[in-house]
């Protein structure tokens, strides 16, 4: 059994909630004592059935004002998958949430109400999941029950859906799917109401949709968190250079290059935990030990010394801003990329997306939920891959040393000059 | 990232362990709260995982209400003789002596609440920057919404709204002196995968959570252990019933559940099957809708 994580994209209006409700309640993933919490609260639907959108409104600003305000994580298991759905507020103020839930996501959910067709903000997440590079899309028609269930009404939404997909658009994988999150339609059965849809109910896609083969290469990389030293007696030499694999294998003997000092030696030993496994690969967390006794400390990456990454302090990059304070260009950000903290600064602006029309802007600023395209400048050479090959690799955050906030997502593109 | 070679125990194994590296490589001076319960219990395996054959770059912390499960005590202080890593207390007695909190009466008086101070003292006291917990986002909803790295202001308060956004795998742990971060590793699993793993890894736990003999009272619904820390009086009459704990707070406040389930197949079947969350066997949750948003708000784990 495999981990399948999804986003959900929409507004409150759209049934989003609903929808993540409905799986909920019709997997049999809310518990007794939850439902009672539910059934004594004082919102209801207007025909008296439990509203399912208080499930995953948690916090209680949110259930007063009756909207997600943050990412919500939220999990259920069926026979053939863990699933870890993050909820994500689909309103344009909370685009920062989305990206947020959708960087760590294999398949995004974009809900389109079938009373409204593709709209604004449709186009507005499905370019966020282009952008944060999902690898799968589904695209829920909801509320078909207030549309009579009528197949005209989903056909002429998915043409139009299609149509909009082109060079400032690409998205790989794209299912539609017709469904009544609030009536159950699709969702966990296929419906009797749309006896003319012939694909899979939602829950069965998401259980069966392959998810191998992710946006990731097979470029060995391996950022060095800790450095495991005992000195003790009997382990007076042990080195062991601990992390997370990011991307492709690694094999004793192996050939290895620690970046940025440009080092090599040779893999003499894998460790995890009481195993000596002859090889680990991407997600699994490792300790791996060096033939040479060379000088190795967290920040530094360890990669395949047959396929280096692109090594530069200038790189041209994909940037969402995430703070209220707008970005600085004067001002020096810390950069953390993996186990790497770096300084860092803005040198250019190259342009700025309205992400409603897709259209490039030039502009002088970049404020809160702005997406855009920059140079940066780092400190530090930078051992790194292009987002669109290798995601784990290709990404990094910008840290506000004067708040520490979290203040923007950078998405590597290209070496800039 | 991944590429779903990982069966989902190994994936989750793997990035808990990615997170308590970043914490011994972020922080100066962390700690991993131990409670007694499986989740903390789960933590300290995966500390092993993380940090052998070297020590653990941080001390475990226990927040010792005085009204403990007695097999507790005794688990914990036989794996730290086991681990040999050094083990930190902090007695809400103590702040009780000192005037600090007020012991609650009544017959719901439970030293839950008072914990959280203590927990803010010992932080305080010791310099920690980072606070390791077991706390899962699937226990609750306010959790459902927390970060896996949590920031708290020198009031240990931690704010919803200023919640920094948790990109990718990078955690952000930069802080203010006088902020902490509390840290759960284990946030994107469920209970279910708590104790698969537990079954997996063949790990021992406090004798509570299996199937035993114990005198009982009804409170509020719930079975709770009869013991000198419950205010009891004649209404209550005491059953002895054949019950297991699913969580391990302080005994006023961590009810039972009947079971006959003394293995931990057991255990699984009956939670697979299960129609009450864990923290439902919790009478600190049922205060209020929004009860767990404000503990959390006011410093608790």
């Amino acid at each position: 059994m495999n981990i399948l994580k999804f986003f959900t994209a929409g507004s409150v209006d759209d049934g989003k909630s609903t929808l993540i409700g409905r799986l909920l309640y019709d997997t049999d993933s809310i518990l007794a004592d939850q439902l009672e919490a539910l059934q004594t609260s004082n919102r209801k639907n207007d025909d008296g059935s439990i509203d399912l959108a208080i499930l995953t409104d948690g916090l209680r600003a949110e259930r007063e004002q009756g909207i997600t305000i943050d990412v919500a994580y939220k999990y259920f298991q069926t026979e053939k998958r863990k699933f870890i759905i993050a909820d994500t507020p689909g309103h344009i103020q909370y685009t920062r949430n989305m990206v947020t839930g959708a960087s760590t996501a294999n398949l995004a959910i974009i809900l389109i109400d079938a009373r409204n067709g593709v709209v604004e903000q449709t186009i507005r997440h499905s370019y966020l999941v282009s952008l944060l590079g999902v690898s799968h899309v589904v695209i829920c028609v909801n509320k078909m029950d207030m549309e009579d269930y009528s197949e005209e009404v989903f056909n002429n939404i998915t043409e139009k859906y299609k149509s909009l997909l082109s060079s400032n658009l690409k998205l790989n994988d794209v299912t539609f799917i017709p469904v009544s999150a609030l009536k159950g339609d699709n969702i966990v059965n296929l419906s009797e109401n749309m006896p003319w849809y012939k694909g899979a109910s939602l829950l069965d896609f998401l259980e069966t949709v392959e998810v191998t083969g992710e946006q990731t290469s097979d470029y060995a990389r391996m950022p060095v968190q800790w450095v495991i030293r005992p000195q003790t007696d009997e382990l007076h030499d042990y080195r062991g250079y601990a992390g997370r694999v990011l991307s492709g294998t690694f094999k004793v003997n192996d050939k290895v290059t620690v970046l940025p000092s440009g080092s090599s030696s040779v893999i003499d030993k894998i460790e995890v935990f009481d195993k000596a496994p002859e090889e680990v690969s991407a997600g699994m967390s490792v300790t791996l030990h060096l033939k040479d006794n060379i000088d190795i400390s967290r920040g530094d990456v360890l990669v395949n010394s047959g396929s280096l990454p692109q090594s530069s302090q200038l790189i041209e990059a994909d940037l969402c801003w995430m703070d209220n304070k707008p970005m600085d260009d004067s001002i020096t950000y810390l950069l953390q990329h993996n186990s790497k903290l770096t300084k860092c600064k803005v040198r250019e602006i190259l342009y700025k997306v309205n992400i409603n029309t897709l259209e490039k802007e030039d502009t002088h600023e970049f404020k809160l939920n702005d997406i855009g395209r920059v140079v940066i400048k780092t400190a530090d050479e930078l051992a790194y891959d292009l987002y669109s090959e290798n995601k784990a690799n290709g990404s990094a955050i910008l840290i506000d040393s004067r708040t520490n906030l979290t203040v923007g997502a950078l998405m590597f593109r290209a070496v800039a000059d | 990232m991944s590429k779903y070679n990982l069966d989902y125990l190994d994936e989750l194994e793997a990035e808990a362990i990615h997170i308590l590296r970043e914490v011994a490589g972020q922080f100066e001076k962390p700690a991993l709260l131990f409670s007694g319960g499986k989740d903390s219990i789960t933590l300290v395996r995966l500390a092993e995982k993380a940090f052998r054959p070297g020590k653990f770059p941080f001390p475990l912390v226990h927040i010792d209400t005085g009204h403990n499960f007695e097999e507790t005590i005794t688990y914990r202080d036989q794996m730290v003789d086991r681990l040999g890593e050094k083990l930190i207390v902090g007695y809400v007695q103590e702040s009780i002596d000192e005037g600090k909190v007020i012991e609650q009466t009544g017959k719901n008086a439970s030293r839950n609440a008072l914990q959280t101070v203590t927990l803010l003292d010992t932080i305080a006291k010791h310099g920690f920057d980072a606070c390791i917990g077991g706390a899962r986002r699937d226990e609750e909803k306010a959790r459902a919404k927390e970060r896996i790295f949590s920031v708290r202001d020198e009031f240990g308060q931690w704010d919803p709204k200023r919640q920094r956004p948790e990109l990718w795998n990078i955690y952000n742990g930069k802080i203010h002196k006088g902020e902490n971060v509390r840290v759960f590793p284990i946030s994107n699993w469920t209970e279910l995968d708590v104790w698969n793993y537990i079954r997996r890894e063949k790990m021992d736990l406090p004798s509570i959570y299996f199937a035993h003999k114990r005198d009982t009272i009804t409170r509020n619904g719930q079975l709770m252990a009869a013991s000198p820390f419950l205010n009891m009086d004649e209404a209550d009459v005491v059953t002895n019933r054949m019950v297991r704990f699913r969580t391990v707070g302080d005994m006023s406040c961590t009810a039972a559940v009947e079971s006959e389930a003394d293995q931990i197949d057991d255990i699984i079947e009956e939670i697979s099957a299960s129609k009450i969350s864990e923290r439902g066997a919790r009478l600190d949750d049922k205060v209020s809708e929004a009860a767990m948003e404000d503990r959390k708000k006011g410093g608790y784990f």
